[in-house]
């Protein structure tokens, strides 16, 4: 971003002005040949793969564009949006990745904010903690869903444990296969995977407020509250935001988790917009139509992230 | 005794801080006992999923109402990953995931380091644009291209080695380089590298301009040898979304030696589903992954907290 350093002074004072200034030019010359030869992989690369793919998604979302096909693509105008807005799953798969986020984003913050609190203190034990906590991070999603696919059965450990922990009083329900238990389950399964990871990001925020604050306010004898309320609160605006963000794209993402463990149902009701692009896209190859859910789905992210970060600018 | 009592009224910091310290032992103590509390809600799935994978299926079912669920006690075996090797051909698997892996992490390493080079250091014309669009290609998440990028591959042209020779097809589903190739270059890791870059004194390639080296040469032995956190940063970053990949090796190889470890996982559900080799082909490609992180715990820590300047 910063312009380059102006040659140094130095090598300036003894050479005569024309000759520095054909030097100059050529050495920018062969500089800016050699720093757009480094640039180039890299920018080819993203060229081809993000921004071709994106340009497509809008070509593609107004054909009827099919994965493998004999016939060239034609255009068929607004039909694939007009198809969008009569599709009940599709709104059902809006409505599924709507009340995952909603759940997902304030649960998930929390509980990675409480958990970084208690990791930041310089206790005995901290980096055996911090381990325990992000390792669920590192373990795939795929086989998470399997280890929870496993865990979640009418007689799987999590009815046992239920079962144990209220002597008897509790019989859980067959969670994956009930419309009404199928998402919470998803959700409570995707929290327990996800947290560490924002964990780690609350933490690096705190870390950057200032330990003189803390040490003022234990001067005053402020309470545990009023620390939080006055200095770690504040002091975590940035964090703050960044976190709403990336959760909430994370959980309108929602599809590994999906694909694993119930493929959309019981009934729909774990279905997912990412889910269906993939079921329409993929399984029944009709690329135009899943380019159009894709960029419902992008705007859809573009809007909630721009919103964000108008909603947390202005509270600062 | 007194003398104490005396202290104590005397210096009111002295007052404050054994207050204090009273204070801090008994919040510890809940504390303490929520970050155990925490602990086991986030080890008792990993740790079931692994001594299950010792254990026939009867077994898992028979232990689950006591705490032998999560002991390796009874009919202990490495019967269930002889078992899985048998079901799918999990070694070639893994030796793709690591190939695909660490291809994706060496050439996303080189690739992103030297733009974030040229754009950190060098004189180019609209470097500062370039900068500005590949930062904004990081709103855009990747399941929104995935299924224009299918269709997108499938019409680039591709050469394949046969016994006929070599020839050009169309269409990069269904090979290695569909796997590696597109996420090479990576908005996040150039971000990471320029910042990391901009942190070093320019100071240093100036002397090394002045003894005469080339640009690639600054890169290569001023710049790179300097940068080994960023070069840690962005070699996990690459490679754990690397050897997770699900989503794009399901649509875009069906041919079964190709295929990454995630992707295994289907082979499972399609005749008799036996628990325990499912929990053992879990472990087993899940245990790399855990065994990097153990190693290299600070590295991982830091790497994730540097993800958080991201947007």
């Amino acid at each position: 971003m910063t312009p380059t350093i102006v040659r140094p002074p130095a090598t300036a004072v003894s050479v005569p002005t024309r000759t520095r200034n054909v030097k100059r030019d050529r050495t920018s010359k062969s500089e800016e040949r050699a720093g757009l030869a480094m640039l180039a992989p890299a920018v080819i690369l993203l060229a081809l793969f993000i921004f071709v793919p994106a340009i497509l998604a809008f070509g593609l979302a107004f054909t009827n564009a099919r994965l493998i096909s004999p016939y060239p693509a034609t255009f068929v105008g607004f039909n694939n949006f007009a198809r969008l807005l009569t599709d009940p799953t599709f709104f059902r798969a809006l409505l599924n990745v709507g009340y995952f986020a909603l759940v997902v984003v304030p649960m998930q913050a929390g509980l990675a904010l409480v958990m970084a609190i208690l990791i930041n203190k310089q206790v005995k034990g901290t980096t055996f903690f911090r381990t325990v906590y992000f390792l669920p991070v590192v373990t795939s999603m795929v086989v998470v869903s399997l280890l929870w696919l496993f865990m979640y059965r009418q007689d799987g450990l999590i009815n046992v444990i239920l079962d144990r922990v209220t002597f008897g009083l509790v019989t859980g329900p067959d969670w994956l296969n009930d419309t009404s238990t199928s998402m919470p389950a998803i959700i409570l399964m995707s929290v327990w995977q996800g947290v560490g990871f924002h964990m780690i990001i609350w933490l690096s925020g705190l870390q950057t407020i200032p330990a003189d604050l803390y040490e003022a306010a234990d001067l005053d004898g402020v309470s545990r509250w009023q620390r939080f309320r006055y200095i770690t609160w504040p002091g975590l605006s940035a964090t703050r935001s960044l976190i709403l963000v990336t959760i909430t794209i994370q959980a309108l993402s929602l599809f590994t988790q999906i694909s694993v463990m119930t493929q959309g149902g019981p009934l729909n009701s774990t279905t997912t917009v990412v889910y269906e692009a993939v079921e329409s896209g993929f399984a029944q190859q009709e690329t135009g139509y899943a380019s159009a859910i894709s960029l419902v789905f992008f705007i859809i992210v573009l809007l909630i992230s721009v919103a964000q970060r108008f909603l947390s600018r202005e509270k600062i | 005794m007194a003398i104490a009592e005396v202290a104590t009224a005397v210096t009111p910091h002295a007052v404050l801080g054994r207050s204090t310290t009273k204070k801090k032992r008994s919040l510890d103590l809940g504390g303490w006992l929520l970050r155990v509390g925490l602990a086991v809600l986030f080890l008792f799935p990993i740790l079931f999923m692994f001594v299950s994978s010792l254990k026939p299926d009867q077994q898992i079912f028979g232990d689950l109402s006591s705490i032998a669920a999560f002991l390796p006690v009874g009919n202990i075996s490495m019967d269930n990953y002889a078992a899985v090797f048998d079901r799918v051909p999990a070694a070639r698997f893994l030796v793709n995931s690591i190939g695909i892996s660490a291809i994706t992490v060496i050439a996303g390493i080189l690739v992103n380091s030297l733009a974030a080079f040229a754009l950190s250091r060098m004189r180019v014309r609209g470097k500062s644009v370039i900068l500005t669009l590949i930062i904004a290609t990081l709103i855009v998440p990747f399941e929104t291209l995935a299924l224009p990028l299918v269709w997108w591959v499938n019409q680039l042209p591709s050469f394949e080695l046969s016994e006929l020779g070599f020839y050009f097809t169309t269409g990069w589903i269904d090979t290695y380089h569909v796997q590696i190739i597109p996420f090479i270059a990576n908005a996040f890791s150039i971000y990471l590298f320029h910042q990391y870059f901009e942190s070093i004194p320019k100071e240093l390639d100036e002397a090394a301009r002045m003894d005469g080296a080339g640009w690639f040469r600054i890169y290569r032995q001023v710049i790179m040898p300097l940068s080994g956190p960023a070069i840690a940063t962005v070699a996990i970053l690459t490679f754990l979304p690397a050897w997770n990949s699900y989503l794009w090796p399901l649509m875009v190889v069906q041919t079964e030696e190709l295929r990454p470890v995630m992707v295994g996982v289907q082979y499972f559900f399609q005749l008799n589903v036996s628990w325990g080799e499912v929990m053992a082909y879990s472990t087993l490609i899940t245990l790399p992954v855990v065994a990097l992180f153990i190693a290299f715990q600070r590295s991982f820590v830091n790497s994730i907290a540097s993800s958080g300047v991201k947007g």
